[in-house]
């Protein structure tokens, strides 16, 4: 599966990710910043709650009814004299674009950022045909430089890079000479960058809404790399996921609102740019040629199960900036280009339990992302869905889990068998306990004990005592 | 008056390990005026299993707890999380003709302990006493899925004697999660260690949380690390005369 990151075991990751004090460090203040930044923002609104609700109503119709806008869409782009290429798998969306490159013989390819082309891995496939591409958001272009470093958020790919970090990787690669200060490193990416911007003869960019009445592609950036990746090449190509997508421009706008807000704490971005389709006659400037290639690659699988409304994502990452599982293990630990919980979601689904089946795990179940998710997908509703999933349909679990289990249902269904299990605890860790407490314990209580205590069970339950007490005071 | 007939759910955690919490529970609901009764059969939530992922299995004990308390008139419980399993089952038992509804009935009477005091029984201050200086741990079962946030402040902050101070990043959760803090043990270990950190910087002498499941969590790293910070459920709290 293409949007997998690396090859080591998710413990190793894990582990990775927690002795990063570096990563950890970086990731903690962002997620502090962008966290700060959303809830100021949603109060300054006023009344967050409905515009969350107009959201979700919004979402939930749009990918109801995806068949329809995606046909007005298409319909629409073809009018205006666009290409719209619906594409299956990653390796047909792949194909179709390095196909559009070679027809135009294209050699440099720059890019604005898209993570449906980081998940179907399409700067390899164009690379494998002799082109260069570059990268023009400011986070993946740090990442793309310093040797293809994954993204480890949605948002903010070099989110787990602090500025010095960054300040040695351009100095390592290009020959930097100056500070860490983000305002000389953000010059320094500039200049580099409009040299890049000049020499490209094919722009592609993602696309964070497409308007179905219209036929428009809008990005939302803070950079403004999107405006020049859509006005100097001839060609454009925009790769969208099949769900990324509104019936109207007034719901765009909702929908606009709510990203900005939730993922930066931004009113607007400084850009919001909106294509339609090629340059028509008498328009100043725009592409020649525009093709729109959408992606499915396993979310139409999505479609019509309980897990639906994972479509309705709009990749703000507020869930991200929430979750705490994400700030001790950063990003790459998921294993995925989509990280944090809506990765853990997301990611088993478009690229099987095989790989992900721990990421559902991974999680305290805390809610946090399902509060701040500005479109309400219940994220921890589904994460718990996937280990019902695992469980019940895949049969996944491991056996020692299933025993346990079983003992759980028949020490919990019946009064009779609980009274016999929570009379017998004490004696059973008896041996384990010292001072009324375990700190060394047996089965599933080795990991806990591993770095807590654990308390000693009772020698009378608080059952006993009730009824002790009830005796005592002539009520039993 | 007419004394309020309370069915105490007292939470399987309790039940084996924390069994002054649950004589705490009864003790205040009497002061309360309320007339507490424990039915004798019941076992556990069934939170375990469901949050595993054994959905079949801990259906067993839900429709056991579901017929457990069926005659009850409210039903409390000192923690949140288990409250919230309670609010759950209509959910999960949505579409069964003969669980939906008497799920729902459940629900419908399930109240968490501070919020049946606060929001029920209309009383603000116990007439505990304290003393001490205390932060609150608020849980996210609690306060995110049971909406539960201003009851236990309220009543805290009439404590005599206990001086309350805000926990910082109090929305971050502890890494308790159930079987998360057994399976996902590395990544639980740094969640409870921030939390036991922002404990610290309170300068509380006394963590107080309605969850036991997060306070065995919290309390059992706090020993294992030797800080001089007592635990203790605010039933116990409310309880200190």
């Amino acid at each position: 599966m293409v949007m997998k990151i690396g090859e080591k075991p998710f413990k190793e990751r894990v582990a990775d990710g927690v002795n990063d004090t570096f990563m950890r460090g970086a990731v903690a203040s962002a997620q502090g910043r962008l966290r700060s930044g959303r809830l100021k923002a949603a109060e300054e609104l006023g009344n967050w709650e409905e515009w969350r609700q107009l959201g979700e109503e919004i979402r939930a119709h749009t990918i109801e009814n995806l068949d329809y806008y995606l046909e007005q869409l298409s319909e629409n782009v073809t009018k205006r004299g666009g290409h719209v290429f619906f594409a299956q798998t990653a390796e047909e969306a792949n194909e179709y674009i390095t196909g559009v490159v070679k027809k135009k013989n294209g050699k440099k390819i720059v890019k604005s950022k898209s993570m449906v082309t980081e998940e179907i891995n399409m700067n390899q496939a164009l690379e494998q045909i002799g082109c260069e591409v570059v990268e023009s958001d400011l986070g993946e272009w740090i990442l793309q430089v310093d040797d293809h470093d994954p993204p480890s958020h949605i948002v903010a790919p070099a989110l787990h890079k602090n500025k010095e970090q960054i300040r040695n990787v351009f100095k390592e690669k290009l020959g930097y000479d100056k500070s860490e200060k983000p305002e000389e490193l953000a010059l320094f990416a500039r200049e580099k960058l409009r040299e890049e911007f000049l020499q490209a003869d094919i722009g592609i960019t993602g696309c964070n809404f497409a308007i179905a009445e219209s036929g428009t592609v809008s990005l939302v950036t803070n950079e403004g790399n999107a405006r020049m990746v859509t006005t100097i090449p001839d060609t454009q190509i925009t790769v969208m996921g099949m769900e990324r997508i509104v019936p109207t421009w007034e719901e765009m706008e909702v929908l606009v609102s709510l990203l900005t807000r939730a993922a930066v704490g931004q009113k607007l971005t400084s850009y919001i740019t909106a294509l339609t389709g090629p340059r028509q006659e008498g328009e100043a400037d725009g592409p020649e040629e525009f093709h729109l290639v959408i992606v499915d690659n396993g979310r139409s699988q999505i479609l019509g199960t309980a897990f639906q409304s994972i479509l309705h994502c709009i990749r703000c990452a507020a869930c991200i900036n929430v979750c705490p599982v994400y700030r001790h293990v950063g990003g790459h630990s998921y294993g995925s280009i989509y990280p944090g919980p809506v990765g853990a979601v997301l990611s088993p689904l478009l690229g099987g339990y095989e790989d992900y089946k721990e990421l559902p795990y991974a999680s305290s179940l805390c809610a946090a992302c399902t509060e701040a998710c500005p479109v309400k997908i219940p994220l921890h509703e589904h994460l718990l869905r996937h280990r019902q999933e695992i469980v019940e349909k895949e049969g996944k679990a491991p056996a020692f889990e299933n025993l346990s289990m079983k003992a759980f249902s028949l020490g919990t269904a019946s009064p009779s068998m609980y009274n016999i299990g929570s009379k017998l605890a004490p004696a059973a860790l008896g041996a384990f306990t010292k001072e009324d407490k375990i700190s060394s314990g047996p089965g599933p209580l080795k990991n806990w004990t591993a770095i807590r205590e654990f308390p000693a069970p009772k020698k009378d339950r608080f059952r006993d005592l009730y009824k002790k007490r009830k005796k005592e005071r002539g009520e039993g | 008056m007419k004394r309020m007939k309370v069915s105490l759910f007292v939470t399987c955690l309790i039940d084996i390990f924390q069994t002054d919490v649950g004589m705490d529970t009864v003790e205040l609901l009497e002061r309360l005026g309320c007339e507490v009764d424990f039915p004798e059969k019941q076992t556990c939530c069934g939170q375990p299993a469901y949050n595993s992922g054994y959905t079949g299995k801990a259906k067993e004990s839900m429709k056991h707890m579901i017929r457990v308390f069926e005659h009850s008139d409210y039903v409390v419980t000192p923690s949140g999380s288990c409250a919230t399993m309670f609010t759950e089952y209509p959910h999960i038992f949505k579409g069964d003709p003969e669980w939906e509804t008497r799920a729902q009935a459940l629900a419908d009477k399930t109240y968490e302990l501070t919020q049946f005091i606060v929001e029920v029984l209309g009383v603000e201050d116990v007439g505990a006493k304290l003393n001490g200086k205390a932060t609150y741990h608020t849980s996210c079962h609690m306060t995110r899925l049971l909406g539960v946030t201003e009851a236990p402040m309220k009543l805290l902050s009439h404590v005599e004697g206990l001086e309350m101070q805000p926990l910082p990043h109090n929305y971050n959760c502890c890494g308790f999660g159930g079987t998360f803090s057994v399976k996902m043990t590395p990544i639980s270990e740094q969640m409870v260690d921030e939390k036991v950190q922002s404990v610290e910087e309170t300068g509380a002498d006394i963590l107080v949380g309605a969850d036991c499941g997060c306070l065995m969590n919290i309390g059992g790293r706090i020993d294992r690390k030797g800080k001089p910070i007592k635990v203790m459920h605010i039933a116990s709290v409310l309880n200190s005369k």
